[in-house]
């Protein structure tokens, strides 16, 4: 990140994944321009860098941001969870399993941020239908339009989570 | 054709490009780095029309970490000629050149490069750019600049310039028994697919360039620098192994793509663009049209007359330009036919085609212009449709390959349930909202096009399918491996699949929706000619079982070539090649259209598409609640995939419908939204479910596979469906795309004024 300056730069802690990671950033650097560029996780997409699309969420101690809207340096202490750390080809997340499973994507340039959105969506446990479903995915954008198989693969995971709850309950 | 008991052909399997996709491993154009890479920032035009009278880079090139701005005043200098300016793809006219002078020809044109140590720094220095103008007066409006239309003098492609009128298309329309006659406006639209437009050069100390690059043909990218810059094509390989959509815009090569190139060989380092989500709106689009589309029906419904004028944007540059009117001559059966196509000059950039280019277009305004005859009649639509019901092509006179254009509008009528539909508008209704159900049909081209692939047998069965085809999101990597894995009897998982690398056999551009039928159909002749080159090394084993078999006799099966009529007679493909002394076997397969052919048939795709809305009863907010879209589309490859094809369409028709507009301010000709947030393309909330059904439909002449192509289809016709179902809803007929609020709302103070 150095540009050959004297400009400060501030120094930040993040655990990325679940590594440890010591950065000295300037402070005009972003939390996704951080991650594709210096880090080199672009799994995590530019697609407005305006808060716009969404391409970008990633999950910020637990909760779904969009990336391009946060200065690294203001996440100091943070732990980020980008598509990567959800999980890899051999060894899927089920969000992510379900997403191919209902060819919930076309291009694949939003999926990432769908299934950090979906992660975080699912965490906050405020969807219970189709319908919420559709409107707390509505901050990512898919111009494929594989809207809908977005929302299938989504319901499927929440309810075999649901289910998998009543199970243990029960047991 | 492809064997009917097909075992990996016509199943819906996941896509095998799939858990990179969603797992983030699935590298993009511009996420490819390299140590010490260099990052490029455009900056652009703030007027629409005019020159530059003074830029000063002198504050940007302090910026730390800036190495060099580049301008039409420093620009390295490059090909003279238009012809080497041309892609495989251009259309009539001048090429873009950027930075070539001072003339400013569009709003948000590219007017300096920034180049930095950071992405950070160029993007930052790029707003210190002084830029001086002499504006002119912009011109960007088409309700305006009409006036000055012109038959463009040099088409684009012959099957674009409309037929010339048959029968009496005026008289009939004066005496016929019921007639409509109605202007349409579509405003213009962008592409914007999720991906930004981005290349990433990385430059060798051998003087080879490796430039990944979003665009729907690596091979076309590859062309156009070799002739922009006088590169050696042996020197540079283009990449686009996986493309964040594209839906027509990444066609033809974009500007990010001379520039990044242009710093990389002049700075000797690689070198990556990227641009905005702003710069998106100033690249490409579908171009704002104006249409009128008169209709004549006797007692009875039929069609005595269609008559159907377009008038589209295009740039001061080049001549863009599609196919809208002449749909009107082949979508129903009608003897008095007259279609006219004009292009107006606007200050904008060159349009570009986007997802079905004039079908969309020319579709929306006919099958509303349909629904208005319906009514006009007191006839169901769908019956009139039904009534006109045309099975060859008479704008060409010539057969049709297949059809089944009648199974869409039944099979899709009765999931749909339309038999219990209202005639009358304003007659149905959900508690607040006012419910409207309208329907349209849709028409695209079934091309095939020139397409070379290879296909390699491994001595463990395994195979290889490689060819410079494109993956726009279409599917494309799976059902290529689908076919190969078919006609080598394999499953899917022992297939590899390259494509997106201009090295690879030649494929043409990724569009037109003909990569299915093409490249499937190349990669099974490939595969056709490594079985038979299989079968030729067998029988010249010693007492080879299958010393006597014909090509027709013998498959793969478990590894082992055999006699089709009985398994166990046969070879391992192991033993075979070991016996060849070949470690693999290669070949290579093409296709090209018959010419023979293609003089007495013509191949489309159809569709039937039937919406409902429910309109906000008080706040007029239109909703689209339900689609069905049936569809022709000759053989299914792959129905997972083909079933996202459809639905990406449908949701990117709403769009058209609902939602997209691109604004300019024809005072300073400049485009006011700019971003995701004022130009809407649909949400999640607002897309409900939408239903797809692929009707029979056997094709053996349209492709060797069979297969029509599903990339355009999807969208043809949702835009009517819709309006027609707001006009089913509100008794409001709006044809000026898309209906907003504003607009339902309009037309209710008009009819209160008229009534008062």
């Amino acid at each position: 990140m150095d540009i050959g300056t004297p400009l400060s730069t501030c120094p930040v802690m993040l655990t990325v994944n679940g590594e440890h990671h010591r950065f000295e950033l300037h402070p005009w650097v972003t939390l996704l321009d951080l991650l594709r560029g210096p880090m080199e996780l672009t799994g995590t997409k530019k697609g407005c860098d305006h808060g716009q699309c969404g391409a970008c969420t990633v999950l910020v101690d637990g909760e779904r941001v969009n990336s391009c809207l946060k200065l690294a340096v203001s996440l100091d202490g943070a732990e980020i969870t980008t598509i990567e750390g959800l999980g890899t080809p051999q060894r899927m997340h089920p969000l992510q399993k379900a997403f191919v499973e209902h060819d919930a994507y076309q291009c694949g340039y939003c999926t990432p941020g769908q299934i950090c959105s979906a992660a975080g969506l699912l965490a906050e446990g405020h969807a219970h239908s189709r319908a919420e479903i559709r409107e707390l995915m509505s901050g990512n954008l898919c111009r494929c339009g594989a809207y809908t198989n977005i929302a299938d693969a989504i319901e499927d995971v929440m309810s075999r989570e649901a289910a998998k709850t009543v199970r243990e309950a029960a047991e | 054709m492809l064997n009917h008991q097909s075992k990996v052909v016509g199943i819906p399997l996941p896509r095998i490009d799939g858990p990179l996709k969603v797992t983030g491993q699935a590298k993009y154009a511009a996420e490819h780095h390299e140590p010490g890479m260099l990052h490029g920032f455009v900056a652009v035009a703030t007027v629409a029309s005019g020159r530059i009278a003074e830029i000063d880079i002198t504050a940007a090139e302090r910026f730390p970490g800036v190495l060099k701005v580049y301008t039409h005043e420093n620009r390295p200098k490059t090909a003279e000629s238009d012809k080497n300016w041309k892609d495989m793809v251009a259309v009539p006219g001048h090429p873009f050149r950027p930075l070539e002078n001072d003339c400013i020809l569009y709003d948000g044109q590219p007017i300096a490069l920034v180049v930095a140590e950071s992405f950070e720094a160029a993007r930052d220095a790029a707003p210190l750019i002084r830029v001086r103008y002499a504006p002119d007066e912009p011109h960007t409006d088409l309700g305006r600049e009409r006036r000055q239309s012109y038959v463009p003098p040099q088409p684009r492609m012959e099957k674009m310039v409309p037929p010339p009128p048959r029968g009496q298309p005026e008289l009939a329309y004066e005496n016929a028994a019921f007639r409509i006659s109605a202007d349409y406006t579509l405003e213009g639209e962008y592409h914007n697919p999720m991906e930004l437009f981005g290349t990433a050069v990385l430059w060798e100390e051998t003087g080879g360039l490796t430039v990944h690059e979003k665009t729907q043909g690596s091979q076309n990218s590859r062309d156009y620098i070799c002739n922009v810059f006088g590169l050696d094509p042996q020197k540079v390989t283009v990449k686009n192994s996986f493309v964040g959509g594209a839906f027509g815009s990444g066609l033809r090569p974009k500007h990010q793509l001379f520039l990044a190139v242009m710093a990389s060989l002049d700075l000797k380092r690689s070198v990556k663009v990227e641009l905005s989500r702003r710069e998106m709106f100033y690249l490409t689009w579908r171009p704002a049209t104006l249409q009128t589309v008169s209709l004549a029906a006797d007692r009875d419904g039929r069609l005595q007359s269609v008559m159907h004028h377009a008038v589209q944007a295009t740039s001061q540059y080049e001549d863009y330009q599609e196919n809208v009117v002449n749909w009107s001559g082949l979508a129903y059966k009608c003897d008095n036919v007259k279609l006219s196509y004009e292009l107006a000059k606007l200050d904008a950039a060159t349009p570009g085609d986007m997802r079905a280019p004039g079908a969309a277009t020319g579709i929306a305004a006919l099958e509303a212009a349909m629904d208005e005859l319906a009514y006009e009649i007191g006839m169901d639509p769908l019956e009139l449709r039904q009534r006109n019901f045309v099975t060859h092509d008479q704008n060409h006179d010539k057969q049709l390959t297949s059809k089944a254009l009648d199974a869409c509008y039944r099979e899709g009528a009765a999931r749909f349930g339309w038999s219990k539909r209202s005639f009358a508008p304003h007659s149905m209704r959900d508690g607040q909202d006012l419910v409207g159900w309208g329907m349209a049909t849709g028409i695209w081209e079934a091309s095939l096009t020139q397409a070379e692939a290879k296909v390699r047998l491994f001595a463990d069965g395994k195979v290889m399918v490689s060819a410079a085809a494109s993956d726009i999101g279409t599917g494309t990597y799976t059902i290529l491996g689908q076919i190969a894995a078919e006609a080598l009897g394999v499953s899917l998982d022992k297939v590899t699949v390259r494509i997106g690398d201009s090295t690879l056999a030649t494929t043409s551009v990724q569009g037109g929706s003909w990569t299915a039928a093409s490249s499937g159909s190349a990669v099974q002749a490939a595969s056709a000619a490594v079985k038979k080159t299989l079968l030729a090394h067998a029988r010249t084993m010693a007492n080879s079982p299958l010393a006597d078999a014909s090509e027709e006799e013998v498959s793969i099966s478990d590894g082992r070539l055999v006699l089709e009529r009985n398994h166990q007679v046969g070879l391992a493909i192991g033993d075979i090649m070991e016996a060849a002394r070949v470690s693999s076997i290669e070949e290579h397969g093409k296709v090209a259209p018959d010419q023979a052919q293609a003089k007495k048939f013509a191949s489309y795709t159809h569709s039937a598409v039937f919406v409902e809305v429910k309109v906000d009863g008080q706040l007029a907010i239109p909703r689209v609640t339900r689609v069905v879209s049936a569809i022709a589309g000759g053989r299914i490859l792959n129905p997972k995939t083909a079933r996202s094809q459809i639905l990406g369409g449908v949701v990117m028709g709403i769009g058209m419908a609902l939602h997209e507009e691109g604004m300019v301010d024809h005072r300073t000709g400049r485009i006011m939204n700019h971003n995701l947030a004022e130009y809407h393309v649909p949400a999640h909330a607002d897309i409900d479910d939408i239903d797809v059904i692929f009707v029979e439909e056997e094709d053996a002449k349209v492709s060797p596979i069979g297969a029509k192509g599903l990339g355009e289809i999807g969208i043809v016709g949702v835009a009517a469906a819709v309006s027609n179902a707001i006009f089913h809803a509100t008794g409001k007929r709006i044809r000026h795309l898309p209906i907003t609020v504003d607009k339902i709302l309009a037309q209710d103070t008009v009819l209160q004024r008229r009534a008062s």
